[in-house]
């Protein structure tokens, strides 16, 4: 099947090309980030993880949301999303590949990467979620690859993949989980230390991914003219407002906490991200205010059936879902972590361009991860007649 | 054969290619080792050379393994004599001239341990 | 030809011999790493089952007293002095509201709050930043000192985000420019690794109490928390004191008479 990766339209090639210049600006930055140390980021001893650690959390959840067209599929028989399913399953090997370079570019000492597995530490969660990374990474490459070769010979997929796919589907909760752990363990840090983390970080995911996959569907499908299936799109919207709905509930039940509760280190990270300090706003305060008023608006777009199933409204609606959830569970949780420093004062951060471009690289890879996983799905459905 | 021509002509450039380190040591001089600047004071390291020369690395890891994790700083060598496990206080005091003792075999091996970007060379050596 | 010829088998023979010479020196190294050595801990060695600090915030009064500690901390361990956000600390000082950030009070004893007070690595009994390391490039030692293996750290931060304490650095440019004079005893820090105090445990391996309790002597005491007649529990029994932060349950080592 790898052989759809070469034949493709002066536009495809050319849009790989974009990609490749994109990747390479990234790269080149990236070596003066080596030779001149993480200084070159906006990153500084308070606020000691930034955009890198921002995009990494975020994305895994993008990856971890390919269970929302899975687990519908195969553990309830919904035929409607089985012509999609392969879309989410390339597009999770697209994020899981990202959020590792993610972590790459964040480390100092990126060279000794693989001693986190030659001294194995069971007590650290960076361990675990290295494990689940790479399993997740494993499973969605197998399957995908397993059973888009089978639609191509239109036959069953064996019955070893069944397995393979109810063991990804648990496998997608536990990768977001243990991310989210990764911060809400930490003593000191009041805004991450809350057992919904966890859940926040799920409800959050399955709203982005599946909306930011139905997204792209929609721009691929009128390059590769195929149909999405208006069943399909419907389902999948449904499940994206009822995630993003209990996605500010969960926000809004942190809210209550913190200042019903009255207690300071639990205002602190709130007050500091939607009403700044007492020497004024933080850029991060517009930045959230932003990420809030698009949260409202895409969920009174998507709540009423009769926008939600109006095609025209649906991608901005989509839109505004995925930057608001980008903004909330991005930047915003990583700044509200560190914005009261362990001194009580208020530690500022924000990225810089050479951050910026390096991130920009490793979206460039992710972007071409996916364009070439699905050029093949989309060759090898056309010619089996599945799409 | 089809083409034998061209099979046959890069058949005979690969090999004499591949085959350079051979061909290409009989016109050159016998290998010498480096020459390395060694203690005028000292007759002998603190382990036999030849375990000095191939394992001194491995030696290093041990001593830092024991000194950090341990707590053990005392290096009891195998004919006795003990020694602190430290590279600056231990290594360097007696091989002051690193340029012309570590960097040289170094250099002569294509290896590049990075040990001098935290340890400190002694002075007078940079 | 003739010559050549010869000159080839030459070189044929050698190399057989020198790959047998190979197999063989790995007899002769296997031969001398059965020579077994072995390591021990330094005659001198000061010990105990858990070290703890106790400062006497009384006696801090001028730049100088701080500053006496701070430079003999510096030097002993090479820590940069690099100015702005990224800098690196070991031991600092700071204010009464930024150290014990739970126990303030608006109305105060207006001495207890303009007094300074030094920061350091706590050295937990808990320590989250141990917990969370993800290659025990930070762990605790027999005696309770949280130390750091610089080698193995790949500069994941994670630490940094862990301790509640603000006690790690992170070495964001290389630190070597920014040492005003090095200590040729001690090593640097390179660029991409996590830093913090070790309680001079390198010193304490050779007899020597840590170099700021050397320092201000009389001033900061240091001895063994789990023993009744040492003099830090005796400080501690006649003193009222204050940690950083106790309701995190981290056990921190630090004492602060007030």
């Amino acid at each position: 099947m790898l052989e759809k990766v070469l034949k493709g339209s002066p536009k495809y090639y050319m849009w790989l090309a974009f990609l490749g210049g994109i990747i390479g600006i990234g790269a080149i930055t990236y070596l003066f980030q080596l030779q001149y140390g993480l200084g070159l980021t906006g990153m500084n001893r308070d606020v000691t993880w930034g955009f890198y650690i921002a995009q990494f959390t975020y994305l895994v959840g993008i990856a971890a949301s390919a269970v929302m067209l899975v687990l519908p599929a195969y553990f309830h028989g919904y035929k409607q999303f089985k012509k999609i399913i392969i879309f989410g399953e390339f597009m999770a090997i697209g994020a899981v590949i990202m959020c590792m370079l993610f972590i790459v570019v964040d480390m100092g000492m990126p060279q000794r990467m693989l001693n986190v597995m030659l001294h194995p530490t069971l007590n650290s969660v960076m361990f675990y979620d290295m494990m689940v990374l790479i399993g997740y990474l494993c499973l969605n490459a197998i399957i995908g690859w397993k059973t888009l070769e089978c639609e191509r010979f239109q036959i069953a997929p064996p019955q070893w993949v069944k397995y393979l796919i109810y063991t990804s589907v648990i496998w997608a909760f536990s990768i977001h989980t243990v991310t989210a752990f990764l911060s809400q363990g930490l003593p000191g840090r009041h805004y991450w230390l809350t057992a919904v983390l966890a859940a926040r970080f799920l409800a959050s995911a399955f709203c982005a991914g599946p909306a930011l996959l139905l997204l792209l569907l929609m721009v691929v499908k009128k390059i590769a003219k195929f149909e999405i299936g208006k069943e399909a799109i419907k389902t999948l919207t449904i499940i994206i407002t009822y995630a993003m709905c209990l996605n500010v509930f969960l926000f809004l039940c942190e809210v209550f906490t913190a200042f019903y509760s009255n207690i300071p280190g639990h205002m602190h990270p709130l007050h500091y991200l939607f009403a700044g300090t007492e020497q004024g706003l933080p850029w991060v305060t517009y930045w959230m205010w932003i990420g809030a008023v698009l949260a409202i608006a895409s969920l009174v777009l998507l709540i009423p059936t009769s926008l939600r199933e109006n095609m025209k409204i649906l991608p901005w609606a989509l839109g505004m879902l995925v930057l608001a959830t980008w903004i909330d569970k991005g930047l915003g949780l990583i700044i509200g972590g560190f914005a009261p420093s362990p001194f009580e004062t208020w530690a500022t951060y924000a990225p810089t361009v050479p951050e910026l471009l390096i991130s920009l690289g490793i979206f460039g890879v992710g972007a071409f991860v996916v364009s070439i996983l699905w050029k093949i799905a989309i060759d090898v459905k056309k010619e089996a007649g599945t799409l | 054969m089809y083409n034998s021509k061209y099979v046959i002509s890069g058949l005979v450039i690969f090999l004499a290619v591949f085959s350079y380190p051979f061909w290409g040591n009989l016109a050159s001089k016998d290998y010498t080792g480096p020459k390395l600047s060694l203690p005028a004071d000292q007759k002998q390291c603190i382990e036999p050379v030849e375990f000095m020369r191939a394992e001194h690395m491995t030696l290093l890891n041990q001593w830092r393994d024991s000194a950090l994790r341990d707590g053990k700083r005392v290096y009891v060598a195998s004919n006795g004599a003990t020694w602190e496990a430290s590279l600056q206080k231990t290594c360097m005091s007696c091989h002051t001239n690193k340029a012309e003792f570590c960097d040289t075999c170094h250099l002569e091996n294509a290896v590049e341990p990075y040990c001098w970007t935290c340890h400190v060379p002694p002075k007078g050596n940079e | 030809m003739k010559r050549s010829r010869r000159q080839f088998l030459k070189v044929a023979s050698l190399s057989v011999a020198g790959l047998g010479a190979q197999l063989a020196a790995g007899g002769v190294t296997k031969a001398a790493a059965a020579v077994k050595p072995s390591y021990k801990e330094d005659a001198l060695a000061l010990k105990a089952k858990r070290w703890a600090m106790v400062i006497d915030t009384r006696e801090f009064a001028s730049k100088e007293d701080f500053d006496a500690c701070i430079n003999a901390c510096n030097f002993a361990h090479n820590v940069p002095e690099i100015p702005g956000k990224t800098e690196i600390k070991w031991i600092w000082k700071d204010a009464y509201e930024h150290t014990f950030t739970e126990t303030t009070n608006k109305y105060q004893s207006k001495e207890i709050e303009d007094r300074e007070y030094f920061m350091l690595c706590n050295h937990c009994e808990n320590p989250p930043c141990v917990r969370v390391c993800p290659t025990q490039a930070t762990y605790k030692l027999e005696n309770g000192i949280v130390a750091m293996d610089y080698h193995r750290c790949i500069g994941c931060r994670f630490c940094m985000a862990g301790c509640p304490f603000g006690a790690r650095s992170f070495n964001f440019t290389d630190p070597r420019p920014y040492i005003k004079e090095i200590n040729p005893k001690f090593p640097t820090r390179m660029i991409g690794v996590v830093e913090k105090c070790n309680f001079c445990v390198e010193r304490l391996d050779e007899g020597k109490l840590p170099a700021c309790v050397e320092a201000a002597p009389g001033k900061i005491h240091f001895g063994d928390l789990s023993d009744p007649e040492s003099e830090v529990r005796k400080l501690l029994e006649e003193n009222y004191t204050l940690r950083r932060k106790p309701a995190l349950g981290t056990e921190p080592g630090v004492f602060y008479i007030i």
